[in-house]
């Protein structure tokens, strides 16, 4: 089949996104706040246990904002280099 | 998700520096050699990398209530070795810590182990494993991506329950921190399996003849594999 890859991704990811809406409607059913970092969950872990970090990042995104402009533009950076390739070969086998 | 800055006590996180050196060692002398002998397949490590940067700046969120992120290294470690692959995490990595505060300097070692050199090992062990015995390419790279990115989490697991083995010890720690990390991990790591086997068709379909130069498939599979895409 030539499609059959692409066509078993797209269902994965159906099946991905219908897991997590369930699941966050239940969540919000019960009124529990979820959708934390996981490595949040394990400082959470670690930190109750009277452990405290003994240093801190030197730097910090000052806002929620700033760490998401800087996560997308790591997302960015690399789809442009992604797409920039496969252009070129895909543009490379046509005029050969 | 990588273990965050200061919560690696010492001496652990000057252990995972050590253990990760040589490996980012061979792993430059190897891009090096890459750079000076098969400079046509530089275009492919570049997007071997652009994957690392792609898959390991989504979070999402996982069926459990908790979101991390795939880690998009077995691209990497199936096409150019787990040493390689070593290096192109080292450089999410430093992005991640510097720009980010996610993940940190310090525990820096530790998450080059995990995501960089174990996870790569396991994804280049299952290819090689795969390729010997003749199993469909495709299903073997959805396998070795898929494990590469699961093999992470747990040894991020190991590595915070040998620093903090608490009141329960090692193994019980260990099933703390494996069902905060590695659980949240398996669904992600089914689709990034699935995704770079995916990429990886688009390679077969656009730019064979990098595939032969770096011996990962023969002529003869390639045609196959072109033939059934069609």
């Amino acid at each position: 089949m030539k499609y059959g890859m692409e066509i078993t991704v797209a269902a994965l990811i159906v099946v991905f996104a219908a897991v997590f809406l369930l699941q966050d409607a239940a969540i919000r059913a019960s009124g529990e706040e979820a959708w934390g970092g996981a490595d949040g969950e394990a400082a959470a872990l670690i930190e109750a246990s009277g452990y405290e970090p003994w240093t801190e990042p030197f730097w910090t995104p000052p806002s929620g904002e700033v760490e998401s402009l800087l996560f997308a533009l790591q997302a960015a950076i690399g789809a442009v280099i992604i797409g920039y390739i496969f252009g070129y070969w895909q543009g490379s086998r046509r005029t050969a | 998700m990588h273990i965050m800055e200061g919560f690696l006590p010492s001496p652990w996180w000057e252990i995972w520096f050590i253990v990760s050196l040589p490996f980012i060692i061979v792993g430059l002398y190897q891009v090096n050699k890459l750079v000076q002998e098969k400079r046509e397949a530089l275009p492919l490590l570049a997007v071997a990398g652009a994957f690392v940067f792609v898959l390991s700046s989504l979070k999402l969120p996982s069926f459990n209530g908790s979101c991390s992120h795939p880690t998009g290294t077995g691209l990497g470690a199936i096409l150019f070795g787990p040493f390689i692959a070593a290096v192109l995490g080292l450089i999410v990595l430093v992005f991640q810590a510097v720009f980010l505060a996610h993940g940190g300097i310090t525990t820096l070692g530790a998450n080059v182990f995990s995501m960089g050199i174990a996870g790569p090992a396991v994804a280049y062990l299952i290819y090689k494993a795969g390729t010997r015995v003749g199993a469909n390419t495709y299903a073997t790279i959805f396998a070795a991506a898929a494990l590469a990115d699961l093999t992470t989490y747990v040894v991020t697991s190991v590595q915070l329950a040998l620093a903090f083995p608490g009141t329960t010890g090692f193994l019980g720690a260990f099933s703390a921190f494996a069902a905060i990390f590695a659980i949240t991990q398996i669904p992600l790591a089914i689709v990034e399996g699935a995704v770079i086997a995916l990429v990886f068709k688009y390679i077969v379909q656009l730019k064979p003849e990098i595939l032969t130069r770096l011996n990962l498939l023969s002529e003869s599979t390639i045609t196959k594999l072109r033939e059934a895409a069609a």
